[in-house]
């Protein structure tokens, strides 16, 4: 694996190679020295076009505890709002000899740009790119959720079965698309609720089902439901009249809570909005995985930088 | 100079000599030839007319210049080009048509015909001095926004009465603005895929089907611009039944390029409005058989190369078309055997230059008419390069591409532009 920009270019087996390295990186987590000389020389450059403290912040650790020289690129104050271009950034950081590029970008396929436009020789990973994937992501989800179901021997299994219900705005979230190609490759069974505005024309060729009504999903019992954020200022463009409404009729409220089974996984990948896609008591439930996705991506950062740059696999 | 082409082909299948002298066919039995052309295999097609140019000049000199895009149109056989009016300053005056106008004359390549702006600035809010375009030296007849929708339904109505005061046409870029607001691509199945946000068809099919009913009711004429869908195609199909005065333009690029080019991310397939799906080529080619679609317009869009090397979300619109367009009518349209080489002759020059009100394109090859000449090589094989491109940007989506046929020589009112497949000089051309 060269680069990580999606993860529908991902085969199962390299899917299930990164969730199973993850485990071992997580077990470096649980030591009192976390960490592994493993990237010791190696220079990884975070690329952040767009603001997310959460994200650099999980990439920079796990470069670290991989002991990689880590280099954050802030578009904010720098050339690049001067108006320097992906090109000149990108040659700039060849020339420094980056190893690898930790990109997050408001344009979908910047990333993809940046690795196959012949400017860098680095290996690239998607931080999330635009409305596009945000693969790093979709795979700490699917990592927490077989931890969840399958604790200690979690390695080697897949999602085969396993009921996923993504309620939100899937068309604007890199979040809902990496997740849908990589848990039907896993052998999930992934289902969308949203209202119809915030659904794409053109998913009749996706492995999901969707639907619109979030009371007849819950009732399915799924084995994880997982929320996505909603922009307030979605509201101002028509796609749904407003946060009460939005609220009632696709929110985690604590009466939908209560009538899922204890078993069910509610997962967000955050940051909240607590009292509209959730409620706080869903967000503080023993149900919720919220903080567990935080501490398991620094695990699959690890992995997913181990496996593009430490070059065991082809 | 009397020039003498002998054994060529016509449109119609005919092998044929023609000769030119002071600019104008000749008979050619018993010219006293300064130079003799064997075009044996060589199809002699009326030099072509585009109705659909972007020449860039004035103001976007980095990207094209008059004598530099019609380097390239000649290099592509044309030997008229109308230059879009989105240029900076605007082409809403009668000083920058006639700039322009003039430009065209001195580099000589081609015939430079100025398209007005209809509102002031492309704004969309009031109607540009179309009187004053229509009598300048210009003598302006096409009118349009071109890049931007002339959107307003009552601006519209006004402008197609206003214009046809004049005897010109309205060249409609249809595209409901609010319906693609930031889109970037097609909206179906690869948009959703790739998190693009989408440009719908019925974007540009709302826009027409108001248009025909607008033009029918005022009894003006109206041209559509590069129709993309095939929801587009039935709408003109039912307005050309209903009697209604419309003509459509349809690109080469739209005729065999899809919306699949965008998953690589390359800019250079970014183009306004978008490639679509198979359907929608496969609608436009039958289209454009039927006499639905009227013509085939380029849409040549030059852009820098850094409008294109960057993410696609900040990439610029548009395709260079000019050098490429016949090779790629050649492959969509008549490999295909949806039209012979004189349906050519129609969709590429005779119809275009009726639609814009230029003369001299009715009577292919007639003695004593301009000699308006392009031969070419139907036989011939390019692999499309930078090499084939002679404007001043590269952004062609058929580069590394194997395109049919070759545009051998081209004479433009008698003068060679093109001989042997090579340019001539400015010099050489230039008035």
């Amino acid at each position: 694996m060269r680069h990580l920009l999606s993860t529908a270019e991902l085969t199962r087996q390299q899917a299930l190679a990164i969730l199973d390295t993850a485990e071992d990186m997580a077990d470096v987590s649980g030591r009192e020295i976390k960490k592994l000389p493993t990237l010791r020389g190696r220079t990884i450059v975070n690329l952040f076009f767009e603001d997310s403290t959460r994200t650099r912040i999980s990439f920079e650790v796990a470069a670290k505890r991989l002991s990689a020289d880590v280099i954050n690129f802030s578009a904010k104050g720098s050339s690049v709002s001067k108006g320097e271009s992906l090109k000149d950034t990108a040659q700039t950081l060849q020339a420094m000899g980056a190893d690898g590029v930790v990109i997050r970008h408001p344009a979908s396929g910047a990333p993809h740009t940046l690795a196959h436009a012949g400017w860098i020789d680095a290996g690239v990973v998607n931080a999330g790119d635009g409305t596009h994937e945000h693969p790093t992501q979709a795979l700490l989800d699917a990592f927490t959720i077989r931890r969840r179901l399958h604790g200690a021997g979690s390695r080697g299994r897949d999602l085969d079965g396993v009921a996923v219900t993504i309620v939100g705005d899937i068309l604007h979230s890199r979040v809902a698309r990496s997740n849908i190609w990589l848990l039907a490759l896993l052998g999930a069974k992934v289902r969308l609720v949203a209202p119809a505005t915030l659904l794409p024309v053109g998913i009749g060729d996706w492995p999901v089902e969707a639907g619109f009504d979030l009371d007849a999903a819950v009732g399915e019992r799924p084995d994880v439901l997982m929320m996505l954020r909603v922009q307030g200022e979605r509201m101002h463009d028509a796609f749904f009249p407003g946060e009460r409404e939005y609220s009632r009729e696709w929110g985690l409220t604590d009466e939908r809570l209560a009538r899922l089974p204890a078993s069910t996984m509610v997962m967000h990948p955050g940051p909240m909005n607590r009292g509209l896609e959730i409620s706080a008591a869903a967000a503080d439930s023993p149900a919720s995985t919220v903080l567990d996705q935080v501490a398991n991506g620094v695990s699959v950062r690890m992995s997913v930088l181990y496996h593009l740059l430490a070059g065991e696999e082809s | 100079m009397t020039t003498l082409i002998k054994g060529t082909t016509l449109p119609n299948g005919s092998r044929a000599d023609l000769a030119i002298e002071h600019g104008v066919f000749v008979d050619a039995a018993g010219v006293t030839a300064d130079r003799t052309i064997d075009a044996s295999g060589l199809i002699a097609l009326p030099g072509l007319v585009d109705l659909h140019t972007h020449l860039r000049e004035p103001g976007f000199e980095q990207s094209e210049t008059v004598l530099t895009g019609t380097r390239a149109a000649a290099a592509g056989g044309y030997t008229a080009v109308f230059a879009m009016a989105n240029t900076q300053p605007v082409q809403d005056t009668a000083g920058v048509v006639e700039q322009v106008q003039a430009l065209g004359e001195r580099a000589g390549y081609a015939t430079v015909r100025p398209i007005g702006a209809v509102t002031v600035g492309l704004k969309g809010e009031r109607l540009a001095e179309i009187g004053a375009m229509a009598a300048s030296r210009a003598q302006v007849r096409v009118f349009s926004d071109d890049g931007m929708c002339v959107h307003d339904p009552l601006l519209m109505r006004r402008a197609l009465e206003y214009v046809s005061t004049f005897g010109g046409v309205v060249a409609q870029h249809a595209q409901d603005p609010r319906l693609t607001e930031d889109a970037q691509m097609n909206e179906g199945v690869v948009s959703a895929r790739l998190g693009l946000a989408g440009w719908p068809a019925v974007a540009e099919e709302s826009i027409i089907a108001r248009d025909v009913l607008l033009a029918e009711h005022v009894g003006a004429r109206l041209h559509v611009c590069h129709v993309s869908t095939a929801g587009a195609v039935e709408v003109i199909r039912w307005a050309k039944a209903r009697g209604i005065r419309v003509t459509a333009e349809a690109t080469p690029h739209h005729l065999l390029l899809t919306e699949e080019l965008a998953e690589g991310y390359d800019a250079r397939f970014k183009v306004n409005p978008p490639l679509r799906t198979a359907e929608d080529v496969e609608a436009l080619r039958a289209g454009l058989a039927d006499g639905t679609i009227d013509i085939v317009a380029t849409d040549h869009a030059p852009h820098p190369a850094e409008a294109k090397e960057c993410a696609w979300g900040e990439a610029a619109n548009g395709m260079v078309g000019l050098e490429s367009a016949l090779s790629v009518v050649h492959a969509a349209m008549v490999d295909t055997g949806l039209l012979g080489w004189a349906d050519v002759a129609r969709v590429m020059s005779r119809t275009p230059a009726r639609i814009g009100g230029l003369r001299g394109y009715g009577d292919a090859f007639a003695l004593g008419t301009p000699a308006h000449l392009a031969l070419y090589d139907p036989a011939a094989h390019t692999t499309f390069s930078a090499d084939s491109l002679h404007g001043r940007s590269t952004n062609s989506p058929y580069l590394g591409r194997e395109l049919p046929g070759r545009v051998v020589h081209v004479f433009h009112g008698g003068v060679a532009t093109v001989l042997d497949g090579e340019l001539r000089p400015a010099e050489e051309v230039s008035r």
